[in-house]
């Protein structure tokens, strides 16, 4: 690809990207007293998060098992409601120890 | 405090001038006055720029890793070292960018590009109409606009956990944080092709889908239709990944559809009341 058809694409993508963004921001201003909509609005988040994380965390990994040794760990966390980072951060840790695990086992 | 020092004096005079003691009362009515309304001032003063620049840091700290990545990945398909530079600082977004080196390495066609990058942001028409509600209501167009350029899927999760209406200066913060991060993580990746050693990127591949947990969990264990929402989103998800036919459907898709199918039966079976703000609380109690 030519240095100027890459910018070209690249200009593209960030409109493709920007314009989802802002219209449903700069066009609905008053709140929404819709029972429905607003309990929808409200729900929606939880919904598109859960769906973002789940199944892809599992492969998120080298392997599978740290996949859900990490995800188990997070869960648990954040049951106990532990702040972000700290639950960023273990999930991290048992997917690194796991991983160590399995690769002196032989598994990775 | 200042402000109901004088306050105790007048009281004090109160006992011996019945006069003084009227216009201490008096006073006093109009400092409470002044303090209800500083404290109530107050929830919105927590949500400061400071604030929003704390609450970016385990999003940036995510996202070095996300975008160190996705520099190296660009750089190895055989980018122009400035491409995957330049994507960072005017897209500001994950799976897009990752899609667009595909896409530019594959020498695709500009309808090709459009047609990918709509159906992965798709989801983000949801995300910035349900943080429309969430901002503060006085809060101008041109503002909103500044914003939505940086309404991620992070920064959104981190959003919804307020309950207060979200001020400029909060989402400033927070967006400025996540945004360095972002870039500074793709420069690093493009510059140092393979300084991480790759044990330790495989570990911080968890770290955003970490954040996200501790962002749905607490509230699900508060809120039984949120937990619902949550498990049948889950339920759908993996369907839609795992089942031959439909999984051939984008992962865009995959978020958008499972959202909305979830969230709106939740809405129609377990609607909440109507409040002027805070419907988060409402639902978590």
């Amino acid at each position: 690809m030519s240095y100027t058809k890459i910018l070209l694409v690249i200009f593209v993508m960030a409109l493709c990207t920007y314009l989802p963004r802002m219209l449903p921001l700069a066009l609905f201003r008053k709140q929404i007293r819709n029972r429905y909509i607003s309990s929808l609005l409200c729900y929606l988040p939880y919904g598109i998060l859960a769906a973002m994380v789940f199944p892809d965390i599992f492969g998120s990994t080298a392997s599978l098992i740290s996949g859900i040794a990490g995800t188990a760990v997070a869960l648990i966390l954040a049951y106990h409601k532990k702040g972000l980072l700290p639950v960023a951060v273990s999930a991290c840790i048992t997917v690194f120890i796991t991983e160590r695990i399995l690769e002196l086992t032989g598994m990775l | 405090m200042a402000i109901t020092a004088p306050d105790n004096e007048k009281a004090g005079a109160a006992g011996r001038h019945p006069s003084a003691g009227h216009r201490g009362t008096a006073l006093f009515r109009i400092y409470a006055i002044i303090n209800k309304q500083f404290s109530s001032e107050a929830l919105f003063v927590m949500l400061t720029f400071r604030k929003g620049l704390k609450d970016g840091i385990p999003i940036a700290l995510g996202y070095i890793s996300v975008s160190f990545a996705f520099g190296m990945l660009a750089v190895e398909k055989g980018l122009p070292l400035w491409s995957p530079i330049l994507l960072s600082i005017t897209n500001f977004t994950g799976t897009g960018q990752f899609a667009g080196i595909d896409l530019i390495s594959a020498n695709a066609g500009l309808p090709e590009v459009i047609f990918t990058l709509l159906v992965i942001n798709i989801r983000y028409m949801l995300m910035s109409l349900s943080l429309s509600q969430k901002l503060v209501r006085t809060m101008p167009v041109w503002q909103r606009m500044v914003l939505a350029f940086g309404n991620t899927d992070e920064i959104f999760g981190v959003c919804i956990r307020q309950s207060e209406p979200l001020p400029m200066r909060y989402m400033m913060g927070i967006i400025l944080c996540s945004y360095s991060g972002w870039n500074a993580g793709t420069v690093l990746g493009v510059l140092a092709s393979s300084a991480l050693p790759s044990m330790v990127r495989a570990a911080l591949g968890i770290t955003l889908y970490a954040m996200f947990i501790a962002i749905i969990v607490p509230p699900a264990r508060d809120s039984k239709p949120i937990m619902k929402v949550i498990l049948f989103s889950v339920l759908l998800s993996c369907l839609f990944a795992y089942v031959p036919l439909i999984s051939s459907l984008g992962s865009g898709w995959r978020i958008t559809i499972c959202g909305v199918i979830s969230a709106g039966l939740a809405a129609w079976l377990f609607p909440l009341d109507i409040k002027d703000s805070g419907d988060e609380q409402e639902a978590a109690g």
